[in-house]
């Protein structure tokens, strides 16, 4: 059978060997979490709670402020230390509230149900579920997921897609997640496509992962669900190319997935929603993975969200050698870190260390208009161009050649023999543009 | 500095390939066209290929330390345009040949525009049209086995019968580099297969040619004529290595099928209505001025663009 895919795209290094092959292993939390009120896309959470406060495991700490906005919940018991400006892994500093924990791992009481429940209870019952738990899309950009799940027009959602891809090099959760929460998994999609009248499910998965393609074929016989086998490249699991290999569907950077009749949603994220409207649990724990050369113990671990990096670390086995890179995410969309003293989130999947830095090994030298960036370009960009505009600061250029449709992959950098930041350039002057014509657009209310 | 910890922008992963191991790789490929010149034409072709490639190397150098620029040498880029001027040359020139053309193609086509990267126009196809405007008996002389005579495209033009199949190896008369037909085509395939270039260029100039021969020329579609355009003259050496020269084509895909097709119009316009039999060096020049309008009319549509947005 062909493989579905998409035009352009590059095949870094995998490294999920490292890790891939290794079983969750369930991590105890640490004295400290802290939980940034903005762990997602929107408006950031407002605290519930005060200085002092005991608090439970599952407790709401901070409760979404407007629709598209989600709550923040505590993953362990204990007292609220402070309220306070905390730097998040992305380096800027972010209203935290910090929990001491006491250990005892005291529960709020969730109110289980069964599987064939969930199935009756009216959508909107089952999209505040969700809301109430605090699900937001886990592979990391963090969307709100009750906002996706409420499009302008639901019978028109034909697809609702499960990412499966994990097509960032290193990353193995995801993977783990398919393997040891099969069941979860398949029933969180059951009960999403029965929200959408002509929707039906599908599991997009990179053929790397063989594995996990015949296991959740062999659960998907006799509905209207089914596997996609993918071909393994990168950005295979970028939503407007995940999109395109399964539908055949084109979206552009101003439509929502919703117009080309899809929902797309992370694995972790469809396992939440299973936990949130069966088990009645809000979102406390993922999977995460730690790997890189310099790790000790390349190892997938349950944690729970607003434990700190180096905690983690640690608890893995620390490092071989002293650093130079850290990674929160994947090498190819993920942040550099330089602080590990700062807390996982609900959209933070993997922490990456490496002795080298790859990317500072080589200069940057003239571009030889080799054509390498453009055919490696999933949207059809030519990145070379379109640096060249950011270099002479022409916007109308850049936004002719389509420049505003960056998915800031990574890609056209990755390949460029010339060693030129090209990603990094054209992701810039994006977001240079796109900051003045919102400024634009509130002067023109202003009058 | 390495103790601390590297604070970039994603992505943090590079690709091996680089710009020196390119060159690296066009310079392999030339090297069955190079090495069956000199077996074709002797020492002195091997002479003329070392001076070429050493001058150019050397202008690039000087041209570095003069302007305090970082030096560019390294890239191999030089090598390059050294080695390929050299195959444009016949054996028999005299040695400063060679000299002056290369440092016209590293001097003004090259490195006043920029250096690497900047300039417009093919360096070494430059030089070799500078050469040829300027000392044009000696660069329109062919010698082959002590006889000198006209080269096989020429002959074929006066209407004299050549044969192919020492046109497809190349026992023939021309310019070092580009009488074999089956290196050049070798070479090509190599370039091809280690995704150095793509088949839009060669594939697009050479058909384009053959159909407007076909169309325009003396004898219609004939199969033998047909062949011995496409290997005769600079087409295979043109087509595979001198049009794809990445600075100076298109970057658009479309881009580069409209350069081929050009490309293909203009050689066959200046083979069948021109005085000389060939026509590949002042095509590739000219169509090397018309890249940034071809580009400009061939920006690439972005994913999903023309999808039209449902209003609800």
């Amino acid at each position: 059978m062909a493989l579905r895919s998409f035009k352009g795209g590059v095949h870094p290094y995998e490294g999920k060997e490292l890790s891939k092959d290794k079983p969750v292993v369930r991590l105890e939390p640490s004295s400290e979490l802290v939980f940034p009120l903005s762990q997602h896309i929107g408006a950031p959470a407002k605290a519930v709670v005060n200085v002092g406060d005991t608090v439970l495991r599952g407790q709401v700490l901070a409760e979404a402020n407007g629709f598209v906005s989600a709550p923040v919940i505590s993953s362990v018991s204990g007292t609220v230390k402070a309220i306070e400006k905390r730097r998040s892994c992305t380096g800027s500093m972010v209203e935290s509230i910090v929990i001491s924990n006491d250990n005892m791992d005291s529960c709020v009481s969730f109110n289980e149900i069964s599987f064939e429940e969930a199935l009756k209870l009216d959508r909107e019952t089952i999209i505040k579920k969700i809301s109430d738990a605090g699900i937001v899309g886990m592979g990391g950009a963090g969307f709100p997921t009750h906002v996706k799940l409420s499009p302008k027009d639901p019978d028109k959602i034909e697809y609702i897609i499960v990412n499966c891809a994990e097509c960032e090099p290193y990353l193995t959760s995801d993977y783990r997640t398919m393997l040891e929460k099969t069941d979860k998994l398949y029933l969180g999609l059951k009960l999403l496509v029965s929200l959408f009248k002509n929707a039906k499910g599908v599991f997009a998965i990179e053929d790397n992962k063989r594995d996990c393609i015949s296991l959740l074929s062999e659960k998907c016989v006799d509905d209207n669900i089914s596997v996609c086998p993918l071909l393994t490249k990168y950005p295979q699991g970028g939503e407007r190319q995940l999109i395109h290999a399964v539908t055949g569907r084109d979206i552009n950077s101003k439509m929502l997935p919703a117009d080309a009749g899809c929902i797309v949603d992370n694995v972790s994220t469809v396992c939440a929603i299973y936990d949130a409207v069966v088990l009645g649990k809000p979102l406390m724990d993922r999977f995460f993975t730690v790997s890189g050369d310099n790790v000790v113990n390349p190892q997938n671990y349950e944690i729970r969200i607003g434990m700190s990096f180096r905690d983690i670390l640690e608890a893995s086995g620390g490092e071989i050698d002293k650093a130079q890179k850290w990674i929160s995410g994947g090498p190819m969309m993920g942040f550099s870190m330089f602080d590990l003293d700062v807390p996982t989130t609900k959209t933070t999947g993997a922490f990456l260390s490496f002795k080298e830095d790859e990317a500072s090994i080589y200069d940057a030298t003239a571009c030889i208009n080799c054509g390498r960036c453009v055919n490696a370009c999933p949207e059809n960009l030519v990145p070379s161009r379109l640096s060249k505009f950011f270099e002479n600061k022409v916007k109308d250029e850049f936004e002719k050649w389509y420049g505003l449709e960056c998915i800031e992959c990574g890609s056209c950098t990755y390949v460029c023999p010339a060693k030129r930041p090209l990603a990094q350039e054209i992701k810039t002057f994006k977001h240079q543009i796109l900051a003045e014509k919102k400024k634009q657009k509130e002067i023109g209310r202003g009058n | 500095m390495n103790d601390l910890i590297h604070v970039t922008s994603s992505p943090h992963v590079r690709e091996k390939m680089d710009t020196r191991k390119i060159m690296l790789c066009v310079i392999i490929s030339l090297l069955p066209a190079t090495f069956f010149g000199i077996y074709n034409f002797g020492v002195k072709a091997l002479l003329i290929i070392f001076l070429s490639i050493f001058t150019s190397v050397l202008s690039e150098w000087v041209f570095d330390r003069i302007t305090y620029r970082k030096n560019t040498i390294g890239d191999l880029s030089a090598v390059v345009t050294g080695l390929l001027l050299g195959l444009n040359l016949p054996h028999t020139v005299s040695w400063f040949i060679p000299v002056l053309g290369s440092i016209f193609a590293i001097f003004i086509v090259k490195m006043l525009f920029g250096g690497l990267g900047q300039n417009f126009m093919n360096p070494a196809l430059g030089a070799r049209c500078f050469l040829v405007l300027s000392f044009a008996s000696q660069m329109t002389t062919f010698t082959y086995d002590g006889v000198t005579g006209a080269t096989p495209l020429t002959q074929i033009k006066q209407g004299e019968t050549v044969n192919t199949i020492d046109m497809l190896l190349g026992t023939c008369g021309g310019t070092i580099g580009e009488t074999s037909a089956l290196c050049l085509l070798i070479g090509g395939i190599f370039l091809i297969l280690m995704g150095i270039i793509s088949l839009r260029i060669p594939a697009t100039y050479i058909i384009t040619l053959v159909l407007f021969m076909g169309a325009f020329g003396p004898k219609g579609f004939d199969g033998t004529y047909l062949l011995q355009q496409v290997f005769g003259g600079g087409l295979m050496i043109g087509a595979f290595f001198m049009a794809t020269d990445y600075v100076t084509c298109p970057i658009t895909p479309k881009g580069q099928i409209v350069y081929g097709i050009i490309l293909g119009v203009l050689t066959g316009v200046f083979r069948v209505f021109g005085q000389t039999a060939e026509g590949v060096s002042y095509a590739i020049i000219f169509t090397n001025c018309l890249v940034p309008l071809i580009e400009k009319f061939t920006i690439p549509k972005a994913f999903g663009i023309n999808t039209v947005k449902e209003e609800h």
